[in-house]
């Protein structure tokens, strides 16, 4: 199945839900008009809580940065003396 | 365990290059620093790099060995997917590791993804820089919110079961590679998260290693807005089409 009628299934089982509760106004219709509006923000807070905390925690790794540093000396020293001409650069 | 026993596992690890006589040189010395006791190849796919890297790879040859590296170069610049397709016809390995050539990736994590695929048997084995363990270095703020923004909107609309879709570190069963790689049509950063959503699809098992990514050439993979116009309609592409 494509993963859009996936997503497009699961809005129609939304809306079926909403529409429900439109016909048996179990609470007050005035309140059910304004779920859809309520489910987008709270998409859009579920977004940005994503995105802050993912930025928040962003893992770093300054310390791998120095170790590379090393890493490409002790590469230099062998290659040269093995005679691998790899430009100045 | 047991299959390890009965046919030995070798390694074709393809690293496309474009101008990286240093990188290359660095990168060849440190795989065969840190990868021991397995069968391994390097296949350098280099698109006609004006500044010798050819030349470097045939002198890395000489130092390591023409059975351990191979050059299959291409008259010019005809993009990264290709250039996997390229590497892969020249493979002799049944297990494919790609791998930038700029030093990003590390060359010591190559034996976590190895032991990882052995330890479960995986299809593929994907390095992800959002695990612990794992980590970049070198994004100012806003590259790393666009990538979090980024990662979010994929997480969101494609449910792909690996937490970094971009990451081009990755091992493959060889079978696997060829398998996917013939229907990805995507470019670019687009052209890695397709081919792990369309694995994933498929119903491959694929398990993730930590890795860090370090960024030498600051802003080197900076997000400008035809990139992100770029992704955007990659997450969409693959919404309808996987």
């Amino acid at each position: 199945m494509r993963h859009v009628i996936k997503i497009i299934t699961i809005l129609v089982a939304i809306s079926a839900i909403w529409i429900g509760l439109l016909q048996t106004a179990v609470i007050p219709n005035s309140h059910t008009w304004l779920l859809p509006i309520y489910l987008v923000v709270l998409l859009g807070c579920y977004g940005l809580l994503m995105v802050g905390v993912g930025l928040m925690r962003f893992p770093t790794c300054p310390q791998e940065a120095m170790l590379l540093q090393q890493d490409i000396i002790e590469a230099k020293e062998f290659l040269k003396q093995k005679g691998v001409d790899f430009g100045s650069d | 365990m047991e299959q390890r026993k009965e046919e030995k596992n070798k390694y074709s690890i393809i690293i496309p290059t474009y101008n990286e006589r240093l990188n290359i040189a660095l990168i060849v010395y440190l795989i065969f620093k840190h990868v021991r006791d397995v069968e391994f190849e390097i296949i350098v796919v280099d698109d006609g790099s004006p500044d010798g890297t050819q030349d470097v790879v045939k002198q890395l040859q000489q130092v390591y060995g023409e059975d351990c590296i191979l050059l299959r170069p291409r008259p010019k610049k005809l993009g990264l997917g290709t250039a996997y397709i390229h590497g892969l016809k020249h493979a002799s390995g049944n297990f494919v590791v790609i791998m930038d050539a700029d030093l990003s990736h590390h060359p010591k994590y190559l034996p976590s993804f190895i032991k990882k695929q052995l330890e479960t048997g995986a299809s593929i084995v994907t390095g992800t820089r959002y695990a612990q363990g794992g980590g970049v270095h070198g994004w100012n703020l806003m590259r790393k919110l666009t990538s979090r923004g980024a990662n979010v909107l994929a997480q969101t609309l494609l449910w792909p079961g690996v937490s970094d879709l971009t990451g081009s570190f990755r091992l493959y069963k060889k079978s696997v590679l060829e398998d996917i790689i013939t229907s990805v049509v995507s470019k670019g950063y687009v052209f890695q998260m397709e081919m792990i959503v369309r694995a994933s699809r498929k119903g491959y098992h694929i398990e993730e290693v930590p890795i860090t990514f370090v960024d030498r050439v600051f802003g080197s993979s900076k997000l400008g807005g035809s990139e992100i116009v770029e992704y955007l309609k990659g997450v969409a592409y693959l919404l309808v089409t996987t």
